[in-house]
């Protein structure tokens, strides 16, 4: 365990040191740009894999803590100007807020009704945000981006590279969950929630903590997105689409263990950005709901799942 | 008081149509625990077909859908057998799972419809489409009313098929206990298949009822997500009666807060209700449990 907590962190520091010394070697901007997106849902990918793969509560409301994010950062660059950490710590803390209404939902609702409860919540907050003058409304908003500090030379590198610690954040976060007890209570609780509420596993405690963590997760990678874009709008902030990406993503990279959403993410987000720039993006989502829906009927474990097959057979054993 | 009562008709004319549209999740979700979320998508679809046939041939958009209402039933069929073969064979973390698919069926539904038709809103033709009947100081669109008289006939008819014919009952013993159906010598299987194969069948009419109350772009899906399971699951799932009342109560808060708020905040309406019973009563208005 010990051995692998160090290879980890240093894996982790080598990974944001690499990512440091990109930013500097290389001019084009495009590779950030691009890369920018595929980090992004990594962040969203392990986000909801915590509630989603651990506890077994599909949540198609990553849109709602998205945008919820992306619509925090530009109500503190409109009304105070605030800086980026700001922007991402308050979405962070907004996330937490949303997070801990869906983990209440958990309470009365599960299997579909849950997951068509937080369709629900994705949709009126996009409309009530639609409804926000303030915010431009329907229209959308531009924003401007402040200066960039060295040792970046574009915002957009400063940008990948702040995505690149909330990787890192999620990465551990999810890990560290996997690693202890509330990841062995979340399994509990997935695979027979009231068994282990009769076996004294606090479900309803894990289940608000899972969704908090997850919430604040998701909202932080939004939150970088207004300054991204420059630009924001409530229907593509609030897109279904996200909800459906990150959802493949962890699930075709198998949600049982942190690296098959990071897997997933990042094959998925490869695949993306080479097919938007090469053919269309609805071609984009067409293949990634057929990749989805492929998985889910023949790969249920996902990437990791069929690794684990080959690697070891014995462990898998039951059909 | 004039503008209540004329939104208060509109609403009743309007749940007749969500209704029709909810009608068929209203069996594959609340009676056969199908978490059917593709059932929206399935509804654009047959809007789509029932848009191609009337473009192409001229055909009256209710004929069309009643055409097409044969190969939505054997979709139907196989969309639940591969269902039934991959999850509900599998057990419990299946359900977690065919969530997934049924989402995944959904949105690639939504981009073939984009990538065949564009993502410009269709409409179809049809004599009673653009006029409008007058009462007093109201004034009704026709096609409201087509779609208000054809919804009832569907819905009842359904719900006469599920109570009074053999094998609506026996789609209805399998909902309430599928074990016995099997002791009984039944195959629940079987008529599980057969009963999403009705499900599905019935968005032939739907849909064509869908396109003939409003033009239909390819992600109005999404908004019908919130319409259908809002009227699926405050009527009490699987019940027809309630599905009717459920649906008009839908149709009068749209219309009512469409008056008073305008059209921005339409779409939240059907979420918020049923964010609203599955929080407050969660079994429906009249509920099996």
């Amino acid at each position: 365990m010990k051995r692998g907590a160090i290879a980890f962190w240093a894996g982790a520091a080598l990974f944001l040191a690499l990512v440091l010394v990109l930013t500097q070697i290389i001019g084009n901007e495009y590779p950030f740009f691009a890369g920018y997106v595929i980090l992004q849902f990594i962040v969203l990918a392990v986000a909801w894999s915590i509630l989603g793969g651990y506890a077994g509560y599909v949540n198609f409301g990553t849109s709602a803590f998205f945008g919820v994010g992306v619509y925090t950062a530009v109500f503190l660059v409109q009304s105070i100007g605030a800086p980026l950490y700001l922007q991402i710590a308050v979405a962070a803390a907004v996330g937490a807020v949303l997070g801990f209404a869906v983990g209440l939902l958990t309470l009365r609702m599960q299997g579909i009704f849950f997951s068509i409860a937080t369709i629900a919540l994705t949709i009126i907050i996009e409309t009530s945000v639609t409804n926000w003058r303030d915010l431009g409304g329907a229209a959308g908003i531009q924003i401007q981006r402040p200066p960039v500090t060295a040792p970046f030379h574009t915002y957009v590198q400063l940008l990948f590279f702040v995505q690149a610690l909330l990787v890192v954040l999620a990465v551990a976060i999810a890990r560290y969950i996997q690693n202890s007890w509330i990841g062995r209570g979340l399994q509990a609780l997935k695979d027979d929630e009231l068994a282990a509420e009769c076996t004294g596993v606090p479900t309803l405690r894990l289940k608000v903590a899972a969704c908090v963590i997850s919430g604040a997760l998701m909202s932080a990678a939004g939150a970088p997105a207004a300054m991204y874009l420059q630009y924001a709008d409530p229907g593509s902030a609030f897109n279904l689409n996200y909800s459906v990406s990150v959802l493949a993503m962890a699930l075709i990279g198998g949600s049982a263990h942190w690296i098959g959403p990071v897997i997933g993410a990042i094959l998925l987000g490869i695949t993306q950005q080479l097919l938007a720039v090469t053919i269309s993006s609805e071609v984009n989502v067409l293949v990634l709901g057929v990749m989805l829906v492929l998985f889910v009927v023949g790969a249920p474990e996902g990437i990791i799942g069929i690794f684990r097959k080959f690697a070891a057979p014995r462990a898998e054993g039951k059909p | 008081m004039d503008l209540l009562f004329s939104a208060v008709t509109t609403g009743v004319l309007l749940g007749c149509f969500y209704a029709a549209v909810s009608i068929g999740l209203s069996v594959s979700f609340g009676l056969l625990d199908v978490p059917q979320v593709a059932h929206p998508a399935f509804l654009v679809l047959a809007s789509y077909a029932v848009y191609f046939l009337n473009e192409q041939y001229e055909l009256d958009p209710l004929l069309a859908g009643l055409l097409i209402t044969p190969l939505l039933f054997v979709l139907g069929v196989v969309v639940y057998r591969i269902y039934y073969e991959t999850f509900e064979r599998r057990g419990s973390d299946a359900a977690v799972r065919g969530i997934a698919f049924f989402f995944g069926v959904a949105f690639i539904i939504e981009v073939l419809i984009i990538l065949q038709f564009g993502v410009d809103q269709r409409s179809v033709a049809a004599s009673y489409i653009g006029k409008a009947w007058r009462f007093g100081g109201m004034r009704i669109p026709l096609r409201l009313l087509v779609a208000f008289a054809v919804a009832s006939g569907l819905t009842t008819l359904l719900a006469l098929y599920l109570s009074k014919t053999f094998m609506g009952r026996a789609i209805r013993a399998v909902a309430q206990d599928q074990e016995a159906v099997r002791l009984m010598g039944a195959n629940p299987v079987r008529i599980k298949q057969w009963a999403f194969g009705i499900a599905t069948a019935v968005l032939g009419i739907a849909g064509a009822l869908l396109i003939i109350v409003a033009p239909v772009d390819p992600t109005l899906d999404r908004a019908y997500i919130g319409r259908t399971f809002c009227v699926v699951v405050m009527a009490g799932l699987g019940s027809m009666t309630g599905t009717l009342i459920a649906a008009i109560i839908l149709g009068i808060s749209e219309t009512i807060v469409l008056t008073l708020f305008g059209a921005s905040w339409a779409p939240a309406i059907s979420f918020a209700l049923l964010l609203g019973v599955l929080a407050v009563r969660p079994q429906g208005l009249l509920g099996r449990r």
